[in-house]
């Protein structure tokens, strides 16, 4: 379709369509752009025009106790639950993905169900059933519950990632006497492993992200990054959490890239 | 995985040797352990799953229709109780059994648990049972209902009887109805509160009536959003993607923050506002039902536009010259040729955001103000701050069944395993 051959409504609503994508894409990308200057600030105003740049709130942020041990919190139970929120998930998708699966539709629909259920119930019923066990206030509790969210993204990735799976080649490995287990570690495994991948980047930056369980089944000592960012504003906000923010978009932005990656790697192997 | 060749036990048999009875067995059993082994694989997740997911939530739900307090702490009492007709006052057995059990209680610690549980139907039970117990305890004569209600006169109440046997039934519909604004009256029929009086209903309407905008509000914003996304050279397509996923991905509480810190009365949109002379003194844009919008739409639209674009990106554009070919004009080939293919992914994307909506708890606590909260803020008032659980039960069933309907149907209408993220 020519340019010329166009209506006054055609090229009017084109005009429209460029301008609200605009201003939407501007909605979407201008609160993260414009409290990163404001990280940098002297003062501890949360406006522009700035007073003059400096690194204090980096400082302050980075030189805290809490903030450090926050870090530590979110790292640590990022990567125990992704852990095990990989391996249960990847070996449920394995299953499913099987032709005699039996009530999929039941069972797909209820590992999904954590992404779906309000958090706020999930941590609630968690505290609730055990607390008498002792793992309220508990790193092993967080991690649970942690894990018990992040399982659907693995499912998810990993099923779709085997979709696309040649059952064949498993089929030729086992023909030519593999056990199942070489036949899974040499044949599947390598191959579905950009799924896997992109799964456990998901599980890790849910868990990343997380507070409401944190802020239910977590004590003092399992302060992580968000949950402290949710008391600072709060309590009494300043500037070192807009620093703080600002090295977390620079972490996510770098988890993204590992993830784009991945699927496109994927992608280039799989056609 | 030898799934396709059906072999007989010990593949000693030459198959022509088997019948057909046989052969079908034969199949059936390598079938039923194909499936078995799927089933195995998929094992521990749905254990941990059980355990971890499923148990905790389903308590918490049971928690809502049970009344286990007063039973544990006043067991004579709420047996003899039980058989009481309500019709006249309950008789000395009752009054003697409910003095015992109040001091043994009080002895045994476990009247604080009763006084909690009692002062969810009646503020003022909390003050009658703990100075009962007391006085009780220093009183030595032998006459105990005449000791009970020399220890305060409001057991002579019928009200107070009747509130106490309710107190006593499992299951029970109290805390379902309070959650909905309702209680069981003197007469043992169903009653509201006011509407002025309404904290539930009120809440939950207001969660939908949340919900429902963000959802409106997103779709509005993001279907030209998609559409130029998925028609543009694939380039600069995903060029502009990246604006969309960049916000995805950022964390959410970065991103309230962003929103906390812009939106302040003396905030930068505020001062921007009034240093182009547009307003004179501040707009309140936090701490208010605008403020959880502009929030809440922020998070959840790329939710939209990535479920929008996914299906657009998929529809070939020979529909539409095809439909103008045959001389629809654009609008019209546009309305009932085009719109139409993207449904699907209209539905997944205002799903994925009305029930992500629903249960929705930072955004609204760090955003709003005293009128905004959603039921999720409640439930979780029940738990840390009231130690209600049977109410935050209550407060959760309905959440949760009113979510897992949604889900049942989207699931039914595109199937849930086709949600792709970024």
């Amino acid at each position: 379709m020519k340019s010329h051959y166009w209506s006054r409504l055609e090229r009017w609503s084109a005009r429209w369509v460029r301008v609200h994508t605009a201003v939407v894409l501007f909605f979407l990308i201008a609160p993260i752009l414009i409290i990163i200057p404001l990280s940098f600030n002297t003062s501890t105003y949360f406006s522009y025009p700035m007073d003059g740049v400096s690194l204090r709130w980096y400082q302050a942020a980075l030189f805290d106790d809490q903030w450090q041990r926050a870090l530590l919190n979110s790292l640590g139970i990022g990567f125990a639950s992704t852990l095990l929120a990989t391996i249960l998930g990847t070996l449920a998708a394995l299953g499913l993905t099987r032709p005699g699966f039996p009530l999929r539709g039941l069972i797909m629909p209820l590992l999904i169900s954590p992404m779906i259920i309000p958090i706020v119930v999930v941590a609630a019923g968690f505290y609730y059933i055990f607390a008498p066990f002792g793992l309220v206030d508990s790193y092993l509790g967080v991690i649970l519950a942690h894990t018990v969210l992040g399982t659907p993204f693995v499912v998810i990735t990993v099923c779709a990632g085997l979709q696309s799976f040649d059952h064949s080649l498993t089929r030729a490995a086992s023909g030519l006497g593999a056990t199942p287990w070489v036949c899974f570690r040499r044949v599947t495994l390598p191959l579905i492993t950009p799924s896997v991948a992109t799964g456990a980047i998901f599980a890790f930056a849910t868990s990343f992200d997380e507070v409401i369980v944190v802020l239910f089944i977590g004590g003092a000592e399992q302060r992580t990054v968000p949950r402290q960012m949710w008391s600072g504003i709060r309590d009494q906000i300043d500037p070192s959490i807009l620093a703080v923010a600002t090295l977390l978009i620079l972490f996510v932005l770098a988890l993204y890239g590992c993830a784009s990656w991945l699927s496109n790697r994927h992608r280039n192997e799989m056609p | 995985m030898n799934e396709t060749i059906p072999t007989p036990e010990g593949g000693l048999a030459a198959p022509d040797a088997l019948n057909d009875a046989e052969r079908l067995q034969a199949y059936r059993r390598v079938k039923r352990q194909e499936s078995r082994k799927a089933l195995l694989l998929a094992a521990p997740l749905l254990l941990f799953l059980l355990i971890t997911f499923i148990a905790p939530i389903g308590t918490l739900l049971l928690r809502s229709v049970q009344n286990p307090e007063v039973p544990l702490a006043l067991p004579e009492a709420t047996k003899l109780l039980q058989h009481w007709d309500e019709a006249a006052m309950p008789d000395a057995d009752i009054y003697a059994a409910m003095a015992q059990d109040l001091v043994q209680a009080s002895k045994q610690g476990k009247l604080g648990r009763v006084a909690r549980r009692m002062n969810f139907y009646n503020p003022a039970m909390r003050s009658l049972l703990l100075k009962t117990a007391r006085k009780l305890k220093r009183d030595s004569r032998d006459d105990l209902q005449a000791a009970l209600l020399a220890s305060d006169s409001r057991w002579g109440d019928k009200e107070i009887w009747r509130v106490l046997k309710r107190a006593g039934q499992s299951p029970t519909p109290d805390y379902l109805l309070n959650a909905v604004d309702s209680y069981v009256d003197k007469t043992g029929s169903v009653a509201s509160l006011p509407p002025e009086e309404s904290v539930y209903l009120a809440a939950f309407s207001r969660t939908i009536w949340i919900s429902t905008s963000v959802t409106l509000l997103c779709l509005l914003l993001a279907y030209p959003v998609a559409w130029l996304l998925a028609n543009l050279p694939a380039r600069q397509g995903r060029k502009l993607m990246l604006l969309v996923i960049i916000p995805f991905w950022t964390s959410l509480l970065v991103r309230t923050t962003a929103w906390y810190v812009l939106l302040q009365p003396n905030g930068v949109i505020n001062s921007l506002l009034s240093g182009l002379g547009l307003v004179s003194q501040p707009i309140p844009l936090v701490f208010n039902r605008t403020g959880v919008l502009i929030g809440m739409t922020h998070i959840m639209l790329p939710f939209m536009i990535l479920a929008i674009y996914s299906v657009m990106k998929g529809i070939s554009p020979v529909y539409l010259r095809a439909a103008q070919s045959l001389g629809a004009k654009p609008l019209t080939a546009f309305i009932r040729v085009y719109v139409p293919q993207t449904l699907a992914g209209v539905g997944a994307g205002c799903f994925l955001v009305f029930v992500l909506s629903l249960g929705y708890y930072i955004t609204p606590a760090l955003l709003g103000g005293a009128g905004d909260e959603m039921i999720s803020q409640l439930i979780s008032i029940q738990t840390n701050q009231q130690l209600n659980w049977g109410l935050a039960g209550a407060l959760s069933a309905y959440l949760v069944i009113f979510t897992a309907i949604f889900y049942f149907i989207f699931n039914r209408l595109v199937g849930i395993d086709r949600l792709r993220f970024g």
